[in-house]
């Protein structure tokens, strides 16, 4: 699979994407800069993590108008795989790509640690290589990962089963003690409707090693690729 | 023309400083030029006070390959082609001043000294000191700094992985907040501030230029200050976003051969980039102001060459390159002006359109009067060492546990998480031991090695006795690596005292570098970078003398790291190094002031017994005999045993036959030890490593059940201390919201 990493002015986990995909996982990859507009040679692409133009004004709010996401939307409409980590999963939602809104910490901290995920759809082409119910360690970084969507946006996502990941003690049970910044449901990641577009605030390309503490993020990028 | 006192008071010059620039010059200085003075020859540029002492620490090793002084950040070689670039700051009155922008504008600063030299910044680590937290205003600076550090640090994608929370009195009026950056360049492309070759460009890059930050290196770096409302305007606001821009497309320009240096902007702007630059290369600066693009209009030249506007980088082009040059920063959004060029007079010329506002030999200008003071130890200084620490009644059995406690859960024993969850420690994905442990370990993409960090400096101890609390902060820093399984390699530091003039911080001082110096010959460790805070003092009331040391160590095989948690069920655990009694240890203990409120008495240290300790140790790990490793230091061997503990999340059984206090047995802080743990069947090759390197180990317990227990005195639930440890510092810092 071809994979392409998209740079935003101020983005910085794409070069741990890249690292993870390339060297980890031994796959062909590529930088994409924001000003490009040609996604032909791509079958996923990634929106990293980061502070693309500095969060001003709200995170992800001006990435959005980049150049490149309009060809990103083109991407997604066409049915191939974006994946949106953490200022990712913000870009993807200020961009009407995935519903609802990422709003500051309940805690107004920065927060950056472990958390643990309960997989709640585990037939996505993000998800396939995971079991349903199971409870994956993955960490989270962000000051603004507080996920919000209105009464039927969230019914709706219930009921389509577009809720990929919750926040979640290690033992899958859903709790507040267990929700790291006061997020809806304890929301971790959500999907698309047509279910190829995912984003998710924890961090998976920070934990595919075991040496870095744990290696549960490789099965995001092993279900890509239909390991 | 008498030259006024509010003129010179503005620049921070005094009368005979003045008249000596007017003897060397011939003339009198211009406005523009006694600015240039006044800022290139303030202690934070010029270290007139501070030089002739700093030479006295060893700088050299076979892998130091740039000392201090030489370029913006030390440098020493790992191997492989590759090179560790460091140095470390302080930003303390700005920070006291504005916390969060203060702190932020820090981390900026520390981290454009690092990729000046074209290397990638891969660690931040930010040693801080505060007042109590049962004060609102230390508590306000404290969560504002912490933000600021983790605002600026998070935006740049560079993972804030150590440091230090110390909390006392002496730094209530002034918190020292210390930056330190750390990066990794190829050898072969490291990047020189070498403003060489008549004619090349000087480009300026990222922000325009404002009034903010005037005299900021004179002014607030350089003195003490009593009206803090007056100097807010001195603190800059940091754009951290820009920052990042500023980081890519200069690593991007690192890459060519299109330029002959670079050099950030920090204390005293373009003056001291362009002067320091050409100062190096032995050359000469022409610059016209009127190219500079600003912030505001109707700025002098004055304004434009002492502005200390953040997110500004000097560019010393190769001529016919420029265009080259630029399309990079076009790439990346950023502005970048042609603002003058190199020339070979040894003048720095500064121009405004066709009229020359200021004329100086760079060699007047870097060339402050340096003054060696005489220190005169402070009289109370011998009280203290004559304390009587017999006349300081032992605990009685049953106050143990409860003193156990007291100390896990004070701010400078307590876990630091509820700080550094909040700084990304994580990007990069290098972070092998995050921190909380003795120190952080980065492993080195594209090799088997790994890097430690670590900083330390224990002010209290400097307070007592600042010669040997100098030795202590570099050998227990060196202790922190060591215990990582790091051969420590090389040292920045940063020297926080108060007003130098006055006689007895000057001897606090000259004491604290000559007791580091000490360190660093025996235990083999150079100096790389550093930097000097002095006028840390309000009213008269100067801070504990703290030196912070940040040390690197290197650890060829990533295999062979250690952690401090306690691993295994029946592995037993052992002391090794000084003695477990040590009475004298109790001097400057944490101890000694929270439940015997007293800061008295002087610590102690054997840096002979040091040095083999930490031969042995890091020979033990080496050889992959023990399982783990923990430095024994503040708040005592009990404290350090419940670390382990908690690190490990399993419990310990311990039979101390204490002989003598209980106290100094439990909380004295003596030097030289390190708990370890050994699997019973490598016990007798743990006793053979040990004999070799003649270094006592004695028997403490063995790692057991889920309860801390030390026979006789405590026994209580491993959920008990880490609820104690874990809770203590947010503990603290709650109060905000109690009392309004």
């Amino acid at each position: 699979m071809r994979f392409g990493v998209i740079v935003f002015p101020g983005t910085w986990s794409d070069r741990d994407c890249y690292y993870a995909l390339a060297e980890v996982l031994g796959q062909e990859v590529r930088y994409i800069w924001h000003k490009d507009t040609d996604l032909s040679g791509y079958d996923c692409v990634i929106l990293p993590g980061g502070f693309s133009y500095g969060d001003y004004l709200r995170p992800g709010a001006i990435a959005r108008f980049s150049p490149v996401m309009t060809a990103v939307e083109r991407f997604a409409r066409e049915g191939r795989l974006v994946l949106g980590i953490c200022n990712g999963f913000q870009v993807l939602c200020e961009a009407g790509l995935l519903p609802g809104a990422l709003i500051r910490n309940n805690h107004l901290q920065y927060r950056c640690q472990w958390t643990y995920l309960r997989v709640e759809n585990a037939s996505l082409p993000f998800t396939a290589a995971c079991q349903k119910g199971q409870v994956v360690k993955i960490p989270i970084s962000h000051y603004e990962g507080s996920y919000f969507a209105d009464g039927e946006t969230l019914r709706r996502l219930e009921e389509n089963s577009q809720v990929v990941f919750r926040y979640s003690t290690p033992w899958g049970e859903i709790t507040e003690d267990a929700n790291p910044n006061g997020s809806l449901s304890n929301i971790a990641g959500i999907v698309s409707q047509a279910g190829n577009v995912l984003g998710m605030m924890p961090h998976p390309e920070r934990c595919s090693e075991a040496i870095l503490g744990g290696e549960d993020g490789r099965l995001i990028f092993e279900s890509i690729l239909g390991v | 023309m008498p030259i006024s006192k509010k003129a010179l008071e503005d620049v921070a010059l005094s009368e005979e400083e003045y008249q000596l620039i007017v003897k060397m010059l011939g003339r009198e200085p211009t406005t523009v030029e006694l600015g240039m003075f006044g800022s290139l020859w303030s202690e934070h540029c010029g270290y007139k006070h501070s030089k002739p002492l700093l030479k006295l620490l060893p700088t050299q090793s076979p892998r130091v390959l740039v000392s201090p002084g030489e370029e913006n950040a030390g440098v020493v070689d790992i191997g492989d082609g590759l090179a560790v670039v460091m140095k470390m700051e302080s930003h303390n009155h700005p920070s006291a001043i504005e916390p969060y922008q203060g702190a932020a504008t820090g981390i900026g600063g520390i981290v454009r000294d690092i990729f000046t030299m074209g290397a990638r910044p891969i660690a931040l680590l930010n040693p801080l000191r505060f007042g109590p937290l049962s004060e609102p205003r230390n508590r306000y600076l404290f969560s504002g700094v912490v933000s600021g550090i983790a605002g600026y640090g998070n935006c740049l994608g560079i993972p804030n992985v150590g440091g230090e929370v110390f909390l006392s009195d002496a730094y209530s009026q002034n918190p020292l907040i210390n930056v330190m950056c750390v990066g990794i360049a190829e050898k072969e492309k490291l990047l020189r501030s070498r403003a060489g070759g008549a004619g090349n460009l000087l480009m300026l890059v990222g922000a325009d230029t404002g009034r903010d930050g005037l005299h900021g290196a004179s002014g607030l770096a350089s003195r003490t200050f009593e009206e803090e409302r007056e100097l807010r305007p001195t603190v800059q606001v940091g754009n951290p976003f820009l920052e990042k821009l500023l980081i890519e497309a200069c690593l991007e320009l690192a890459e060519t051969d299109w330029i002959v240096g670079l050099q950030d902007l920090g204390a005293a702007g373009l003056t001291s980039a362009t002067v320091e630059c050409a100062a190096r290369s032995g050359s000469g600066i022409v610059v016209d102001v009127a190219e500079v693009p600003r912030r505001k209009e109707g700025m002098n030249p004055y304004e434009v060459m002492l502005s200390e506007s953040q997110e500004r980088m000097l560019v010393i082009v190769k001529r016919g390159y420029e265009d080259k040059v630029k399309a990079i920063f076009d790439r990346f959004d950023l502005c970048s002006d042609i603002i003058g060029y190199v020339s070979d007079d040894g003048m720095a010329r500064i121009k405004e359109g066709e009229n020359i506002v200021a004329d100086v030999p760079i060699e007047m200008l870097t060339s402050p009067p340096l003054y060696r003071l005489t220190g005169k130890k402070p009289a109370w200084l011998d009280e203290l060492e004559r304390f009587d620490l017999n006349t300081v009644p032992d605990i009685d059995r049953k106050q143990v546990s409860s003193i156990l406690l007291r100390l896990l859960a004070a701010p400078n024993i307590a876990s630091k998480e509820w700080v550094y969850r909040q700084y990304d420690h994580q990007v990069q994905i290098n972070t092998v031991v995050p921190p909380g442990e003795d120190a952080a370990v980065l492993r080195v993409k594209g090799t088997g090695k790994a890097i430690a960090l670590t900083t330390d400096g224990n002010g209290r101890y400097c307070y007592l006795n600042p010669y040997l609390g100098g030795a202590i902060a570099v050998a227990e820093a060196a202790r922190n690596l060591v215990c990582a399984g790091a051969e420590p390699l090389a040292i920045t530091d940063c020297l926080n005292l108060g007003n130098p003039e006055k006689e007895e911080v000057y001897y606090q001082l000259e004491q604290c570098i000559r007791g580091m110096a000490q360190a660093c010959s025996t235990l083999n460790i150079p100096v790389i970078s550093g930097n000097v805070s002095l006028y840390n003092e309000t009213k008269g009331q100067a801070v504990y003398p703290t030196p912070v040391v940040g040390m690197v160590g290197l650890i060829e095989d990533i295999d062979k790291r250690c952690t401090m948690g306690f691993k295994q069920e029946g592995d037993i655990v052992l002391l090794m190094g000084a003695e477990m009694q040590d009475e004298k240890g109790l001097g400057g203990s944490e101890y000694l002031e929270l439940i015997r409120g007293k800061v008295t008495a002087s610590p102690r240290i054997d840096l002979e017994v040091e040095k083999r300790m930490q031969r042995c140790c890091l020979d033990a790990i080496g050889q992959g005999i023990i399982e783990s490793a923990h430095d024994c230091s503040d708040g005592g061997l009990a404290i350090a045993l419940a670390e382990c503990s908690i690190g490990g999340n399993i419990g310990f059984r311990g039979q101390l036959e204490i002989a003598g206090r209980i106290d100094a047995a439990l909380f004295a802080e003596g030097q030289s030890r390190i708990i370890v743990t050994v699997a019973p069947d490598r016990l007798p090759r743990l006793e053979r490593v040990a004999a070799e390197h003649k270094v006592p180990l004695r028997r403490l317990g063995m790692v057991e059940g889920r309860r801390f227990i030390i026979e006789g005195l405590v026994d209580l639930s491993l959920e008990e201390i880490t609820k104690a440890w874990r809770g203590g510092l947010e503990e603290a810092q709650r109060f905000q919201f109690s009392d309004g």
